[in-house]
């Protein structure tokens, strides 16, 4: 396929937002339960919601730039029966209010208790806000990702790790800023959060490794003998039947060498992964600089992550636009 | 429940692309709006087109087929670019089973392309809309045109009448016959997406010559005097037979 | 079908095809290149360009020596029994021996020719009732003359022809020709049609029906661009014969004015004093020549046309030979011309051998700084590359916007039941200054006071083009005309009668198509079809209703080639040509190597280079059109892969491709569907940077590439150059060229970019060209 930006953007963009919103109502639950010192609601979970919003406010931008018609995208609300795409397009606002209803309710110290939970836990209204936005981030991590693994003849996204990874990046970069946000709004989350992107990072790297084996194992299940009908096993495009191009050789070919390629897969596998997970280990330890860093190396990294995975999905109409004479 | 349908014979199909330039010559001046290209008269030029006609070569020489082969939006019964459409814009036809694109409600997501494993469909860069073949509803139902006419274009235009057009769940029409008798398939069934549009494979008329059919009683060689007379002298068993 | 990739009726061709496959026809394509119509053939004949005489010949071989042959329609229908004198001494040497029948001077073959009766074993005049002729043997006339059966001389000659000498030039294998000679004689003797249609024969004998051998052939440029095009379609049309499908059912059919006499009457002026000033030409400006006397040459046998038509360099040249004329006038040979006038002809580019050295020549200057063609008139419809070289741009309508007529006078539409001819009327008014090119025509005429075009009294007789098309008669009163339907006052008429004033509105109404079905007795068997023969004279379509024989042994090419050797009383070919017509001129069919091969060292250029019409283009002026370039933005040469290989060329890669005359820079693409001796591209795909209003990088300009500029005009003929085309019919010999290709280096680009050689300096648009829109949304009818 033909990666294109306004997707990549949107993609690793609202994945953040949703990673940093589980990471700040983690951080809220943990903190409920005493199990990590209160950090400064206001700062921490109210900025934090803000910056979650941005990045998604960002990639929403980005996702209109891949309309022909964005004028008209409220339409795409409509088929939210079938379509992934329409799901996605409802449960990212949905998010996007419960993110900032969220952060609001951080923001203007608005707690109080609504009911007690049986262990004799308060529930305010930013728990429930952040339980509903839990299962909205996911629910958007599940639309994103099924969006791509629904697509059968896709094989290379075909596939339960495509969920996968979708959640697993999506986490790790969003509790990455976390940790890297908190340095400067609740430095004593640090470690914390530092500790689960980093755990994060890694399950990401092994799931994002089993699918990269897993497609470089896959046999395409149509051929040129399905495509047109011919049973020989010597058959050869010599015209797709024009040959200035088309939308069908734009947007399904990425038209890059094999060593771009594979160069930009181990950029990706060092950026997104490697690099952060070295970066978080220090910056754990404290040190906010390396910390923003290894945001910052891991988001360029998601980026050529999001790029291959574009890339290297190999659509077979690919089939049909081979050749021209 | 109709389907309505083209099987194309690549028996017949000698690659001219008539069925192209006529299909883009009516779709372009319909009432959905123009087919544009860019770069019309540069480099690279490229446009919008509902069919194209492709050609492979099967085989290594001298046992080398040349396959012409024309292909538009095949019409799924089990269409996946209709479901992942989030606007509703791409649908199917209960009535006739038509696949169909509203330009009006489309907001060109391409994610209707990406769930064609054919390659059908084909973002109009000008208009900025999902466009493909409409089966040319728009003739074919067109009560102001003569009987013969209200066909799609491309049929009408095909020089080997290599493109027939109908229901393909009335058994009993021309396009159902021709499946059936003449060995029609589906593209990339592997996928259930069960294409409408099907295609009938080259059919070889071959001749069987035995050894006892080339030399007849009545060979014109023998008229002239071409096969050797021996001598009338020559010794025959006259000569040596008493019986 | 045999070397045709589109020909001229292109989709009635088509229509036929799929039809005669779905009918169970077996449809086999013999080719060099296997793509549009061959690609669906039942089998692919793969065969090496210009060796299609040999395959030929060898099935003629095979089809004789299994006696497959139609007997009884050789005997009736064609002169195979006829009898040949074959004593060398004799001046009568290669010709028919004729009774004394008293003949008037005309164009038709009088049957005053013998035959070898079987029954009572003697010479009898032909068609003889009862008379029966042996096809084979040898005998001697009662004054002692050796004489053979035409037949006999067919048989002797292809005696060597056999299938395994075929292989090795033609490259089928021997037991495929062999296949293809019994597939061919035993449908046509098993698979019999019957008509149940009455006719009678010229001879007066009645038949209840005809028959026919269901064996047809359709040959195009394949065999007619090589310099031996002449004597293999020669051998195929014997071959047609031999199985007997000469216009009957399944097989060869005449189309109106077809079947005339073999040549056909028109004839050439045959001195130079035809051509005076202010006088029509004494003839017509285009004919078939059936003797050296016919030919136009000068006293001392010097060509008199600027193209050296009907000369004895290309004695039978019916079409001339444009491809020659620029180069000629260039040079001054046979003289100097002050005018050239290019009509509807892109001659700086493809219609042209040569491209690069001809478009030097349209600017070449003499010493004293003339041009060598000092006055150059293009009338063109289009940008073409043509027009860069005008003086004057005449610039023509497109045919929507204009009459036309496609004349029964001019290769008629006709169809194998009848005579049919057609019109174009104007869709659209012309555009911009365009006049269409029949109207200055006619106003030339005029104004030139041309007899044709004024009354006795100097006045203006045709008001305008259409006017002209339906008034103008072959000679008063004759009630020949361009058009044939319609005709008479008020339309009732056919093919003659007076000028109907409403004739054009008639065919308007008619889907601008007039069609004549002949009752179904005229339709078949039409060279000895009493009826027909007696309907086409009394229609003035023929002057005469003499049965036309097929010629499988040629006397009109024998009287050639005795004046070659020196015999008869007619004009003989200078010295320096003697040779060559006696050589090619031979009666009976015969194989040679094309010419540029015969000059060419095969092994430094081992492939050979051959062009085909793409489907989706018509030449070179489809390129103007924004769909149909897509289709073919640009052009590649096709190589087999395994030849493309052994060069270490791979697919898609920049090539150099080098004939003895020039060299282009292109890309290559491989392809099994070729045979591997053989190169292959689109025609006139390529053209020159900035032509057509396309810009200057459009792909057209800077990756397609012209065949043409490795193709020669001329070949050397000893000290002089003798045009590069069939020595009898003077055909262009377009696929002749060979070539060698080579990868090119890595370090032949300075600037790394690609683009194909040679390349001309970018035309520039003219006053009044618009630039053309980035985006093209093109709306047919009425936009609401
Ligand atoms: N679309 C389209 N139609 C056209 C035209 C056009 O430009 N475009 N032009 C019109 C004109 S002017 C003409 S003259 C006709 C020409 O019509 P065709 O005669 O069909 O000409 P080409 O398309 O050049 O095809 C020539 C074929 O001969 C084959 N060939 C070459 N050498 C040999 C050989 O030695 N032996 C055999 N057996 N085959 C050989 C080539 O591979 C090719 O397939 O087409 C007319 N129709
Ligand atoms: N290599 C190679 N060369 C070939 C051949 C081949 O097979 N191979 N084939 C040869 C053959 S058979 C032919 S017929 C020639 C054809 O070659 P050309 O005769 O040159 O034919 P075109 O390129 O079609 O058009 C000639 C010119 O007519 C102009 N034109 C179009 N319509 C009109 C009109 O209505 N009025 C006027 N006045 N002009 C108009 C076009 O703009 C163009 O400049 O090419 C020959 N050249
Ligand atoms: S061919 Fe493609 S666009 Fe057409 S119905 Fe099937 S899946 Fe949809
Ligand atoms: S591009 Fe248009 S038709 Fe296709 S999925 Fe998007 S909205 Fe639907
Ligand atoms: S049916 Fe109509 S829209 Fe579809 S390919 Fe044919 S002409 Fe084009
Ligand atoms: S018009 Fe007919 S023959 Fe021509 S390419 Fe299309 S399907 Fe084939
Ligand atoms: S070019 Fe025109 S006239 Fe010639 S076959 Fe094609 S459609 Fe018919
Ligand atoms: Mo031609």
């Amino acid at each position: 396929m033909h990666p294109a930006f306004s997707v990549i953007f949107l993609t690793t963009l609202i994945g953040a937002a949703q990673g940093l919103f589980l990471a700040l109502f983690t951080a809220q639950s943990y903190a409920a339960f005493k199990l990590l010192p209160q950090p400064d609601a206001h700062d921490f979970y109210g900025q934090g919601s803000v910056l979650a919003l941005l990045l998604l406010a960002a990639g929403l931008g980005a996702s209109f730039f891949h309309l022909g018609h964005p004028e008209r995208a409220w339409r795409a609300a409509s088929r939210w029966r079938t379509s992934w795409l329409s799901r996605e397009v409802i449960v990212l606002p949905a998010f996007m209010g419960v993110v900032f209803l969220y952060g609001l309710a951080h923001w203007l110290d608005w707690h109080p208790v609504l009911t007690t939970l049986p262990g004799g836990l308060p529930v305010d209204p930013s728990a429930i806000l952040g339980v509903a936005g839990t299962v909205l981030a996911f629910a958007l991590f599940l639309c994103t990702a099924m969006i791509y693994a629904c697509l059968k003849f896709l094989a290379e996204w075909h596939s339960p790790l495509t969920v996968a990874n979708y959640i697993l990046l999506g986490g790790a970069s969003g509790f990455t800023l976390a940790a890297a946000f908190a340095s400067h709004t609740a430095p004593e989350l640090v470690g914390f959060l530092a500790g689960w992107a980093a755990i994060l990072t890694a399950a990401g790297f092994v799931s994002r490794c089993a699918s990269l084996y897993r497609n470089c194992r896959l046999k395409p299940k149509s051929t040129l003998r399905t495509a047109i009908g011919v049973k020989h096993p010597r058959i050869v495009q010599k015209t797709q039947g024009f040959m200035g191009g088309s939308f069908n050789t734009r947007e399904f070919f990425h038209g890059k060498g094999v060593a771009l390629l594979r160069s930009i897969k181990w950029f990706f596998l060092l950026a997104a992964f490697l690099l952060p997970l070295a970066m978080l280990a220090i910056g754990m330890q404290g040190g906010a600089g390396v910390l923003a860093m290894a945001c910052l190396i891991q988001y360029l990294g998601l980026l050529a992550e999001r790029w291959y995975f574009f890339a290297q999905a190999n659509h077979p109409q690919n089939l049909y636009y081979q050749s021209i004479a | 429940m109709t389907q309505l349908a083209l099987v194309i014979d690549l028996n017949v199909c000698v690659g001219c692309h008539a069925c192209v330039t006529s299909c883009k010559e009516w779709n372009t001046s319909g009432g959905a709006g123009t087919m544009g290209d860019q770069n019309p008269y540069g480099a690279d030029p490229t446009g919008t087109f509902f069919n194209r006609v492709q050609t492979f070569e099967v085989g290594e020489f001298p046992n080398t087929e040349t396959v012409h082969f024309p292909k538009s939006c095949l019409h799924c019964e089990e269409p996946p670019c209709v479901p992942v459409c989030p606007t509703g814009a791409s649908y199917k036809r209960k009535e006739d089973g038509i696949v169909l694109v509203d330009y009006d409600k489309c907001i060109g997501c391409k994610y209707c392309s990406w769930a064609c494993p054919y390659g059908a469909r084909e973002l109009d860069e000008q208009q900025r809309v999902m466009k493909k073949c409409t089966l040319c509803v728009d003739r074919i139902y067109d009560m102001t045109m003569a009987p013969e006419d209200r066909k799609p274009s491309c049929v009408k235009a095909c020089p080997t009448s290599a493109r027939l057009f109908g229901d393909v769940h009335d058994p009993a029409s021309e396009v159902s016959v021709a499946i059936r008798e003449s060995g029609g398939y589906a593209l990339m069934p592997e996928w259930g997406t069960h294409p409408a549009n099907h295609y009938l494979p080259r059919r070889k008329t071959r001749i069987k010559i035995h050894e006892d059919e080339l030399e007849r009683a009545d060979n014109p060689l023998k008229v002239d005097r071409q096969l050797p007379k021996p001598a009338m002298a020559e010794p025959t068993l006259d000569d040596v037979t008493t019986w | 079908m045999i070397g045709t990739a589109e020909d001229h009726h292109s989709n009635p061709l088509k229509i036929a095809l799929s039809k005669f496959k779905r009918d169970g026809g077996r449809f086999i394509s013999i080719n060099p290149v296997r793509t549009g119509y061959s690609a669906i053939a039942d089998e692919w004949v793969p065969i090496r360009p210009g060796t299609d005489g040999a395959l030929l010949l060898a099935i003629i071989h095979e089809i004789i020596a299994t006696g497959l042959y139609d007997r009884e329609f050789l005997v009736q229908y064609s002169n195979a029994g006829q009898l040949i004198n074959v004593d060398e001494s004799n001046d009568e040497f290669g010709f028919f021996v004729r009774t004394e029948v008293p003949t008037e001077e005309a164009c038709y073959e009088p049957q005053d020719k013998l035959w070898w009766d079987r029954t009572t074993d003697r010479a009898v005049v032909t068609h003889q009732p009862g008379a029966d002729p042996f096809l084979l043997g040898e005998f001697n006339l009662p004054d002692g003359t050796p004489v053979k059966p035409a037949f006999q001389l067919l048989h002797e000659r292809v005696k060597e022809y056999t299938p395994e000498w075929a292989a090795q030039i033609t490259g089928i294998p021997a037991e495929t020709i062999r296949r293809l000679a019994h597939e061919m004689g035993v449908t046509a003797r098993d698979q019999k049609i019957e008509l149940p249609i009455a006719w009678t024969d010229s001879w007066g004998k009645e038949h209840d029906t005809v028959t026919g051998n269901p064996v047809a052939f359709h040959a195009m440029r394949g065999l007619a661009a090589h310099s031996n095009g002449f004597q293999t379609i020669r051998a195929m049309s014997i071959l047609m014969s031999l199985l007997g499908t000469i216009d009957r059912p399944g097989g060869f059919r005449h189309k109106a004015p077809f079947p005339r006499p073999i040549p056909p009457c028109a004839r050439t002026p045959n001195d130079p004093r035809a051509v005076q000033p202010n006088r029509p030409l004494d003839g017509m400006a285009l004919g078939w020549p059936s003797d050296p006397d016919d030919l136009f040459v000068n006293p001392d046998g010097s060509p008199v046309r600027i193209d050296k038509a009907f000369s004895w360099e290309y004695p039978l040249s019916v079409h001339g030979l444009m491809h020659n004329a620029i180069t000629n006038a260039w040079r001054g040979d046979p003289y100097r011309i002050d005018t050239l006038l290019i009509f509807m002809a892109n001659m700086a580019w493809n219609s042209t051998m040569n491209a690069v050295e001809v478009r030097k020549m349209l600017n070449d200057k003499t010493e004293d700084g003339e041009y060598k063609i000092p006055f150059l008139v293009v009338c063109d419809a289009f940008h073409s590359e043509m027009t860069a070289f005008a003086d004057l741009i005449l610039p023509d309508t497109t045919y929507l916007e204009r009459h036309d007529v496609m004349s029964m006078l001019d290769r008629p539409i006709s169809e194998f039941d009848g005579p049919v001819d057609s019109v174009r009327v104007p869709i659209l008014p012309p555009s911009g200054d365009c006049k269409p090119f029949q109207e200055v025509l006619i106003e030339l005429g005029t104004r030139l006071k041309l007899p044709a075009f004024v009354t006795r009294e100097g006045a203006r007789k045709f008001r305008d083009y259409p006017d002209f098309i339906v008034n103008w008669e072959s000679e008063p009163g004759s009630g020949i005309g361009f058009l044939a339907g319609w005709r008479g006052k008020g339309g009732e008429k056919s093919l003659r009668g007076e000028p109907n004033p409403n004739q054009w509105e008639m065919y308007r109404k008619n889907n601008c198509v007039f069609h004549y079905e002949l009752p179904k007795s005229y339709q078949y068997m039409r060279n000895w079809n009493k009826g027909y023969l007696e309907w086409s004279q009394r229609n003035r379509v023929t002057r005469y209703a003499e049965p036309i024989l097929i010629h499988l042994y040629s006397e009109v090419l024998q009287r050639f080639r005795a004046a070659a050797q020196g015999k008869g009383f007619s004009r003989k070919p200078p010295e320096s040509l003697k040779k060559r017509v006696e050589t090619y001129f031979d009666p009976l069919p015969f194989y040679y190597d094309p010419l540029e091969a015969q000059l060419t060292d095969k092994h430094k250029y081992p492939l050979a280079a051959v062009t085909q019409r793409p489907m989706a283009m018509y030449h070179s002026w489809d390129s103007q059109n924004a769909w149909l370039r897509q289709i073919h933005t640009h052009n590649y040469l096709y190589v087999n892969a395994r030849t493309a290989l052994r060069q270490g060329i791979a697919d898609g890669d920049w090539i150099w491709v080098e004939s003895q005359w020039g060299k282009v820079k292109c890309m290559a693409r491989h392809s099994e569907a070729v045979e591997p001796g053989t190169v292959w591209t689109w025609n006139a795909i390529g053209k020159a940077a900035g032509a057509w209003n396309l810009t200057p990088d459009a792909n057209e300009s800077q990756k397609g590439f012209l065949l043409n500029h490795l193709i020669s005009e001329e070949l050397p003929d000893g000290g002089s150059r003798i045009s590069n085309s069939d020595p009898i019919t003077g055909q262009a010999a377009w696929y002749d060229v060979r070539v060698r290709i080579s990868k090119v280096g890595a370090g032949e680009t300075a600037t790394g970019v690609q683009n194909t050689s040679p390349q001309f300096e970018p035309m520039k648009p003219y006053p009044g060209m618009k630039t053309r829109a980035a985006i093209l949304a093109f709306f047919g009818g009425k936009s609401k």
